[in-house]
């Protein structure tokens, strides 16, 4: 990266162990953001929100400001607001680093935005896994009720807010945010027809706001310094920043909190250091699991939502997965089909079964059992699952199917005729 | 069918069931503590569960088996769950793995026959960065290598 020091966002103080206790997150200009919030017309927070050009972090990317205004303007029936804290695409462990450093900028985040849109209720659905996390979310909860940043009245404004936080008990598909809503409300977390649409029936039958974490974070910063000094952190239509996970054999794995323009390769290269033990690079899955692989010549890209759209992947989540040469690219796509097989959640049939397939094709390849015509097996399993199921997860596992043969069809022609690897 | 909980538990469960908009929703954080107590979720908990929620058995055995992180019989005291997804898979899990089921000699899916340890392989855990990761009951261990599993297993097993 450039000699310039970046401004951060969320990862500033992260450092700081005390940060995540209250009185370290005082210490940071904590909660000066709802402070600002609460003394503003409601309209002004939705417009600050609306000029950060704050994009839903959760993988979609859909602008926070434009959801929230899908929220009924009929107050009669209470809402409610769904913090989705189930991270679970591979290569994804962003929100992780949040809950456990820097818990508090979520709180404050969650409150301003139910002030804004008057909601009085906010679930949190974290992750199963994430004990750790879930007992320093549950202090910090704790901290900002006794503080009155939280519960009846906070701070003097008449606005009362509850929040309370929830476990998952394990299922990827749980971050999909109706089956988030149906998890919640104590079902399996099957995916719900859209519409209606959780702004109109969601949990609990009552109108919805799901956002993600990192989402929310972002919210107290925008509120303390602008929506406009946000948005010029990132590039136009991305505001701010984002936190890029780095996972895969490179010299310096990890969250890196950059400008959402930042050059791919050199997120890799300069950033996370280059691969390991001198090795040369093979691809790059580039915003978690379900995103299409890149080739190694192909990583001259920044990570915005648009041009990583131009080229044919998605930004997702930003969970960069750095694949080395060496590696068996059929291997590689089995681990994840086994993995989209294992979290379908059966509900409908080309998923279902697809996922399944595809597990088992790519798996007799690897296997050295792949007959021909396998390859275009998949290809037509892959056709007949995407935009075919309720929600995208049939989509998240052909996409990475039809990018990996695209892009290393060789390897797997060369597996089925041989019945072996030579990657 | 008889199933009992300690007093705390049952307050616990109370709590919960009291606490949600409707009482199925506290279905989930009900199969945690039942699980919490006995180590799994035994059959007899089932319609235990059911009554409280004001719901059919065949709901909650739906939920108890949709989850992965509800074990539906025992386990050994440390669950040991090692992440085989693509990122961990990239750093070795498969070595990983092999290294843990030589170590306590049993396969992925066992118990070792003291019923100290169950070996489980489990989908992505949220630690990429930090691969290969495992659990042992609610705990990740992380940047595993051969040795570092040797010395936990040890300290496991001096019940440290």
């Amino acid at each position: 990266m450039s000699g310039r020091r970046m401004e951060t966002v969320l990862t500033t103080h992260f450092a700081d162990e005390g940060f995540r206790r209250l009185e370290g997150y005082l210490g940071k200009a904590g909660y000066e953001g709802l402070r600002k919030a609460v003394a503003m017309p409601r309209e002004a927070i939705v417009d600050e929100v609306k000029k950060a050009n704050l994009r839903g972090r959760g993988g979609a990317g859909f602008p926070a400001g434009v959801k929230w205004g899908f929220l009924p303007k009929d107050l009669s029936r209470p809402r409610v607001l769904v913090v989705n804290a189930d991270e679970g695409e591979p290569g994804t462990f962003k929100d992780r680093l949040i809950l456990s450093r820097g818990p508090h900028l979520l709180v404050e985040g969650i409150a301003i935005t139910c002030f804004a849109l008057q909601i009085h209720e906010a679930w949190i659905y974290i992750r199963g896994e994430y004990a750790r996390e879930a007992r320093i979310l549950e202090e910090a909860l704790s901290e900002a009720r006794a503080a009155g940043f939280l519960g009846k009245d906070l701070l003097g404004s008449g606005f009362d807010l509850e929040v309370v936080l929830h476990r998952g008990a394990g299922a990827y598909i749980c971050g999909e945010e109706t089956s988030t809503i149906n998890s919640l409300e104590g079902k399996r977390g099957w995916p719900r027809l859209k519409p209606p649409f959780p702004a109109a029936v969601g949990a609990f039958g009552r109108p919805t706001l799901v956002n993600n974490v990192e989402t929310l974070a972002n919210v107290p910063w925008i509120l303390r310094n602008g929506g406009e000094r946000f948005a010029a952190l990132g590039c136009e239509k991305n505001g701010g920043t984002r936190l890029v996970g780095v996972s895969g054999p490179v010299v310096r794995p990890g969250i890196y909190e950059l400008p959402a323009n930042a050059n791919l390769r050199s997120v890799v290269y300069d950033v996370a250091g280059g691969l390991r033990d001198g090795k040369a690079l093979k691809a790059v899955i580039p915003g978690g699991s379900s995103t299409p692989v890149l080739r190694a010549d192909e990583i001259d890209v920044t990570l915005d939502i648009e041009s990583m759209a131009a080229k044919g992947t998605m930004a997702g989540t930003c969970g960069v997965i750095v694949i080395p040469e060496g590696t068996c690219m059929v291997r590689a796509l089995s681990v994840l089909m086994n993995f989209y097989a294992h979290e379908s959640c059966g509900q409908c049939s080309p998923c279902r079964e697809g996922t399944g397939w595809l597990a088992r094709i790519v798996g007799r390849i690897e296997a050295g059992e792949g007959k021909p015509g396998d390859v275009e097996l998949i290809l037509d399993v892959c056709d007949n699952m995407s935009g075919r199921t309720i929600c995208a997860l049939a989509d998240a596992a052909a996409m990475p199917a039809q990018s990996f043969i695209g892009k290393f069809r060789g390897e797997f022609d060369r597996h089925i005729a041989e019945g072996k690897c030579r990657p | 069918m008889s199933f009992s909980l300690t007093e705390a538990a049952r307050a616990e469960l109370d709590r919960l069931f009291a606490g949600y908009p409707n009482r199925a929703a506290a279905i989930l954080p009900a199969l945690h503590v039942v699980q919490r107590e006995k180590g799994y979720v035994p059959d007899e908990a089932i319609p235990f569960l059911a009554e409280l929620a004001g719901t059919s058995p065949a709901d909650v055995e739906g939920i108890a088996t949709f989850y992965t992180m509800y074990n539906r019989g025992p386990v050994g005291r440390y669950h040991l769950q090692v992440c085989r997804n693509l990122s961990c898979s990239l750093m070795g899990a498969e070595h990983i793995i092999a290294h843990v089921s030589g170590k306590l000699g049993i396969r992925p899916g066992e118990t070792t026959p003291d019923g100290m340890f169950t070996l489980s392989m489990a989908e992505c855990l949220g630690s990429c960065g930090t691969a290969p990761v495992m659990m042992v009951n609610d705990e990740y261990h992380e940047n595993l290598t051969p040795e570092s599993i040797d010395a936990l297993i040890e300290r496991l097993r001096a019940g440290e």
